[in-house]
C-alpha cells in the first residue's frame, strides 16, 4: 500500500486491516494522533483523509492506499494553522488530550464551510468527546477562527 | 540575610545538568524532622507535612539557573488539566521575581523523600503548596540578591530583585540572574524565618489569571506527550485480558491461537492478587507483540474461559434493593446532636425520601498506560499517574527491588478524575517487562478496559427522613448514608462508609436543625470502589441538596430563602463535639478550614443574584440551586433547565459561585469549574455503570454516553469570591461537581413538577 502522510510519500506491507491510528502512532510516532475509544465514537484521533475529517482508529490500511492523509503534525508548518491559534487564544485545553482531534475536526469543519452556523459547528463537533469539558471554550474558539479565516 | 542554616547543602548548577532535563547535582533533601520549622513559618497551618513526603521548600531542589538565564523550576505533582504544573511554578517564578517568558518547568520523577508529597488527588496541589512554593521562590530571590551583594561588596539591604536581575539600588547597576546564578547556587539556603515573601501588591502573576498553561503551544500541536504516547528504543507493546469479575481467575485460554497471530512474542499469565488488592493487578492473561494492532487481535484469539469466584452474583437491580432494605433499618450513628427519635415522635409533619447514586467510572480520554525498563538492576517506568511517589513505592515492591532502583518519569495524564491514582497499570507494565527479561513493555488499556476494569466511583443510597413542628420550622432531620468503602480495598472490607468517606460532605453538614443524626449502614463491595472527582460528596449532595428543595416545596417556600434558613446563621459549625466516630476534614487542620456557613451563605447568595434567581423564565425552564462544602471550598450552583413537549432536557445556562479562599490562578479556577459543570450534567443525566452476573454490562462511549459539544452547560458563568491572601487557598479541581446534580434535578422540578430522585437522569422524564 502507498501513501502520503503530511506530504510524505510512505509504503506499508503489513496487515492491510490495521488501523490507520496504529500505523500513525506505532509506526510514524506521529503520537498527536491519539488513541481514545478505538471504534469510532470519541474524534481523538481524527484525521485529515484527502481533506476531510476522518477517524483514523476505524480508518484501515487498505482505505488509505493512493491517499493523502493529514496529521496534527503536518497541518501547519509553524503550529500556527488559525484553529491552533484560536485555541491558545481562548486557552481551551485542561488536560489537552483530545485536543489534537478537536483540532483536526474543527479545521476540516472551517475548510468546507468559512462561515459555519452555531448548528453547523455543533453538528460537526458532537463526535468528538472532552472529557474536561471545555466545550463551551472550544465552541467559541471556533467561531473566532472562522472571523480570522 | 547572614541568617543561614547550616545544614544547607552547597548545588552546582550546569548548563550540562539543566540540557540533561536535571536538576544540579547534590540538590538539597530536606528530611522529615525538619518539617514542623518549615511549616512554622507559614501565615496558616495545612494537613501538609502530615502527608507522605511532607513539604519540602528548599530552591536547591526546585529552581536552578542556566548561564544564560534561564530559569528552571520543579514542578512535582502530576499535570492532568488543572493547571496545577503552571501554577506552582507561576508562584515560585512570582516570589523569585523571574520573567515567566524565561521559565522552563520540570516534570519531577516519583520522589517523596526529595520533592516532599506527590499524590496529586483531593484538589490538594494548591491548597498544600502554595504557601511552600512561595517560599522557595522568596529564598531563591534573596540568595540571588545576597549573591549580588557578595559581588558588589556591599549589603544585602541595597539589592533589589526585580524581573530577572538583581540592581544595586544606589547606584542603578545590575546584574542578571544567568549571572549571579553560580554564585547564588552556592549559597545556602535561607532559614525559614528569615524568608521575607512578597507584599501580595506586587504579583506579577499569583492571582492574575494571565499565564498560560505551560504546555499549551505542545498540546495544540500534537507534541505533547502522554504515557500512551510513550516510545522507547525496543518497546513492546501488551494488551491484557483481566477478568471480567473481580477476584475471578483464567481457567483455560488457547495460548497458541494467540501465538499464531502475526507478530505476537509472549503470553504472560498474571497470577491474581487476593483481596485487599490495594492498586494491586487482579491478574488475566496478557499478550504483547511487536505492536498495539498485534497485541490486540492476540488477545481476541486467546478465548479465555474465566472462573468467576465469589463475586459473580453482583447484580445491580438486586444490590439496590438491599441497600434500601438497609437504609430503612437503624444504622450506625456517626454524629448525632439534640434527640432525633424524641424529635420525630412529636413532629407536626414528617417527611421522608430516598435517593440513589449508581456506580460510575472516569473515562479520561487517555485511557491508562505505563511503559516499564528493566535493566542493570534498576526500573524505569513512564506513566500517567496521579501518583508518582507511591507509584514508586509499588513498583518496587512488586519487583523486589530498593525505591532507589526505580525511576518514575511522570507524562502528562490525559484526564485523571481519581482513575490515575490507582498504578495498577504501573503494576502491570512491571510484572511483564519482567517476564521479558526487562525488555521495554507498553501496557495499552483499551477503552473497554478502562470501563470494565476500573476502580468504581462508589453505587450510594441515601435516606433522609426529616420532621417539622406546627410553624414548619425543621426540627429533626436523619440521613442514613449507604456505600460500599474504597477503604475495601486496604483492609477486609469495613462494609460501611470510613471516615474519610463521612468526611465527604456529610459529617460536615452545616444545617442549623436542633435534632440532627447521621447514620451509615452496611454495604459490602463486589467490586473495586476508587477515587472519582468529589467522590462521596456526590451521594451526600444529591441528597442532601434535593431533600431541602423538596421541603421548601412542602413548605410553599423559596427553594433559596429556605436553603439560607436551613444553613441557619452566619456561624462556625464544629462537628468535632458531635461525632460518635473519627473525624476527618480533608487532611487539614480545622482552625485553618472550618465550616463557616457565612461563606457558605454568601456563595449561595451570589449564585442566585448572578443568575438573576426569580427572574421571569420561558415556558419549559426552571430553575434549581445547591450549595456544597467540598474540599475545604464552598460552592453554589444555580442551574437553568429547559424541558421540552417529549422530555427533553437541556442546559442554556450554569452560575456557580466559588469561594477557595485566594485564588491563584482565577482563569484556571474557571476552567475548572467549567468542566465540572460539564460533569456534573454528564453524571446527573447519562451515565451509570451497572454489573450483571457480577459483570459491568457498559463497555464504550455507545453505552457509557458522555455529555458532547451543545448537549448542555455551554454557557457556564463563574464566580469567583474575593479574597485576599491570608484566607487558605482550597480546593478547586473536584468541589464544582457535587452541587450540579441536586440543583439540576431541583431545576427539572421547578420546569416539570417532576422529582427525580434517581441518578442518572435518563429517560425518566419522557417514559
Amino acid at each position: 500500500m502507498k501513501l502520503k502522510v503530511n506530504q510524505q510519500d510512505r509504503s506499508f506491507e503489513g496487515d492491510p486491516q490495521m488501523p490507520l491510528m496504529w500505523y500513525l502512532r506505532d509506526e510514524l510516532a506521529l503520537t498527536g494522533t491519539k488513541f481514545g475509544c478505538g471504534v469510532g465514537l470519541c474524534g481523538a484521533c481524527t484525521v485529515h483523509l484527502d481533506g476531510k475529517a476522518v477517524r483514523s482508529c476505524v480508518t484501515t490500511m487498505k482505505d488509505v492506499d493512493g491517499h493523502s492523509v493529514t496529521t496534527i503534525e503536518g497541518l501547519s508548518a509553524d503550529g500556527n494553522h488559525p484553529v491552533q491559534k484560536a485555541w491558545r487564544a481562548a486557552n481551551v485545553p485542561q488536560c489537552g488530550y483530545c485536543q489534537c482531534g478537536q483540532i483536526m475536526n474543527a479545521s476540516a469543519l472551517l475548510s468546507e464551510k468559512k462561515n459555519p452556523s452555531d448548528d453547523d459547528i455543533r453538528a460537526a463537533m458532537a463526535g468528538n468527546i472532552c472529557r474536561c469539558g471545555c466545550y463551551q471554550r472550544i465552541f467559541s474558539a471556533i467561531k473566532s477562527a472562522a472571523k480570522e479565516a | 540575610m547572614n541568617n543561614y542554616s547550616d545544614k544547607a547543602l552547597i548545588t552546582n548548577v550546569s548548563r550540562r545538568n539543566l540540557l540533561k532535563g536535571m536538576l544540579g547535582t547534590g540538590g538539597l533533601v530536606l528530611a522529615a524532622q525538619f518539617i514542623p520549622a518549615r511549616m512554622a513559618m507559614a501565615a496558616y497551618k495545612t494537613g501538609a507535612g502530615g502527608m507522605p513526603g511532607g513539604v519540602v521548600w528548599d530552591p536547591h531542589v526546585f529552581v536552578s539557573i542556566a548561564p544564560d538565564g534561564t530559569v528552571s523550576i520543579v514542578t512535582h505533582r502530576s499535570e492532568m488539566g488543572t493547571g496545577s504544573r503552571t501554577s506552582l511554578p507561576m508562584a515560585v517564578a512570582d516570589e523569585m521575581e523571574a520573567d515567566w517568558s524565561r521559565v522552563k518547568i520540570i516534570q519531577a520523577p516519583g520522589d517523596e523523600q526529595k520533592y516532599g508529597n506527590q499524590d496529586t488527588d483531593g484538589s490538594r496541589s494548591i491548597r498544600h503548596f502554595i504557601q511552600p512554593m512561595r517560599e522557595c521562590g522568596a529564598a531563591a530571590r534573596q540568595m540571588l540578591e545576597h549573591a549580588a551583594a557578595l559581588t558588589w561588596g556591599v549589603s544585602d539591604t541595597e539589592c533589589r530583585a526585580e524581573n530577572h536581575k538583581v540592581i544595586h539600588v544606589p547606584t542603578g547597576k545590575s546584574l542578571g540572574y544567568g549571572e549571579l546564578a553560580q554564585k547564588a547556587a552556592a549559597l545556602p539556603t535561607p532559614k525559614a524565618d528569615s524568608v521575607q515573601l512578597k507584599d501580595p501588591s506586587k504579583f506579577r502573576y499569583i492571582g492574575k489569571g494571565q499565564v498560560q498553561i505551560t504546555d499549551l503551544f505542545d498540546i495544540t500541536t500534537g507534541k505533547a506527550t502522554y504515557a500512551q504516547d510513550i516510545h522507547v528504543d525496543g518497546m513492546k507493546y501488551a494488551v491484557i485480558a483481566r477478568p471480567p469479575v473481580v477476584l475471578g481467575k483464567a481457567a483455560s485460554f488457547d495460548e497458541a491461537a494467540a501465538m499464531k497471530v502475526p507478530g505476537v512474542i509472549k503470553v504472560v499469565k498474571i497470577d491474581p492478587t487476593p483481596m485487599p488488592a490495594k492498586f494491586a493487578p487482579l491478574g488475566g492473561v496478557a499478550v504483547i507483540a511487536n505492536s498495539t494492532w498485534a497485541a490486540m487481535k492476540g488477545r481476541d484469539a486467546l478465548n479465555v474461559k474465566w472462573d468467576d469466584g465469589p463475586n459473580k452474583s453482583y447484580d445491580s437491580v438486586s444490590y439496590k434493593e438491599l441497600m434500601a432494605a438497609t437504609a430503612h433499618k437503624p444504622g450506625k450513628i456517626e454524629r448525632n446532636e439534640g434527640d432525633f427519635d424524641k424529635a420525630i415522635a412529636g413532629a407536626a409533619k414528617v417527611i421522608e425520601r430516598d435517593y440513589y447514586i449508581p456506580h460510575g467510572v472516569h473515562v479520561p480520554m487517555e485511557p491508562p498506560a505505563a511503559t516499564v525498563r528493566i535493566k542493570d538492576g534498576k526500573a524505569e517506568v513512564w506513566a500517567c499517574v496521579q501518583s508518582p511517589g507511591g507509584t514508586r513505592g509499588d513498583v518496587a515492591k512488586q519487583l523486589g527491588m530498593k525505591e532507589d532502583d526505580v525511576t518514575v518519569h511522570v507524562t502528562l495524564l490525559g484526564g485523571g478524575f481519581g482513575r490515575k491514582s490507582k498504578c495498577d497499570f504501573a503494576l502491570e507494565a512491571a510484572i511483564l517487562s519482567k517476564a521479558m527479561g526487562g525488555t521495554p513493555v507498553k501496557v495499552v488499556w483499551t477503552r473497554e478496559d478502562d470501563i470494565q476494569h476500573s476502580f468504581y466511583h462508589s453505587v450510594s443510597y441515601q435516606s433522609i427522613t426529616a420532621g417539622l413542628d406546627k410553624n414548619n420550622k425543621v426540627i429533626a432531620w436523619r440521613q442514613r448514608s449507604v456505600s460500599p468503602s474504597l477503604m475495601s480495598n486496604f483492609m477486609p472490607d469495613p462494609k460501611r462508609e470510613s471516615a474519610l468517606e463521612l468526611g465527604l460532605g456529610l459529617i460536615d453538614t452545616p444545617f442549623d436543625v436542633p435534632n440532627l443524626r447521621l447514620e451509615t449502614g452496611e454495604a459490602v463491595a463486589h467490586t473495586r470502589i476508587g477515587w472519582f472527582r468529589s467522590v462521596n460528596n456526590i451521594p451526600h449532595a444529591f441528597a442532601m441538596q434535593s431533600m431541602v428543595a423538596e421541603l421548601a416545596h412542602e413548605l410553599g417556600k423559596d427553594p433559596k430563602d429556605f436553603l439560607l434558613e436551613l444553613i441557619g446563621p452566619p456561624r462556625i459549625v464544629d462537628p468535632r463535639k458531635t461525632v460518635t466516630s473519627e473525624l476527618w476534614n480533608y487532611g487539614d487542620p480545622w482552625d485553618t478550614y472550618p465550616v463557616d456557613t457565612a461563606r457558605t451563605r454568601r456563595v449561595v447568595e451570589i449564585a442566585a443574584k448572578e443568575a438573576g434567581w426569580g427572574r421571569q423564565l420561558p415556558k419549559g425552564h426552571g430553575m434549581g440551586i445547591a450549595v456544597q462544602r467540598s474540599f475545604l471550598t464552598y460552592v453554589a450552583s444555580v442551574v437553568e433547565v429547559a424541558v421540552d413537549d417529549k422530555g427533553n432536557v437541556s442546559v442554556p445556562r450554569v452560575d456557580t459561585a466559588i469561594d477557595c479562599g485566594f485564588a491563584v490562578n482565577p482563569e484556571r479556577i474557571r476552567s475548572q469549574i467549567e468542566g465540572a459543570a460539564v460533569m456534573g450534567l454528564t453524571l446527573a443525566k447519562l451515565t451509570q455503570i451497572t454489573f450483571k452476573d457480577g459483570r459491568v454490562q457498559q463497555s464504550n462511549f455507545h453505552d457509557y454516553q458522555v455529555l458532547r459539544l451543545g448537549q448542555g452547560a455551554m454557557d457556564v458563568r463563574t464566580h469567583i469570591v474575593p479574597a485576599t491572601i491570608d484566607v487558605p487557598s482550597s480546593g478547586v479541581g473536584e468541589p464544582g461537581v457535587p452541587p450540579f446534580a441536586p440543583a439540576f434535578m431541583n431545576a427539572i422540578f421547578a420546569a416539570t413538577g417532576k422529582r427525580i430522585r434517581n441518578l442518572p437522569l435518563g429517560d425518566q422524564l419522557s417514559a
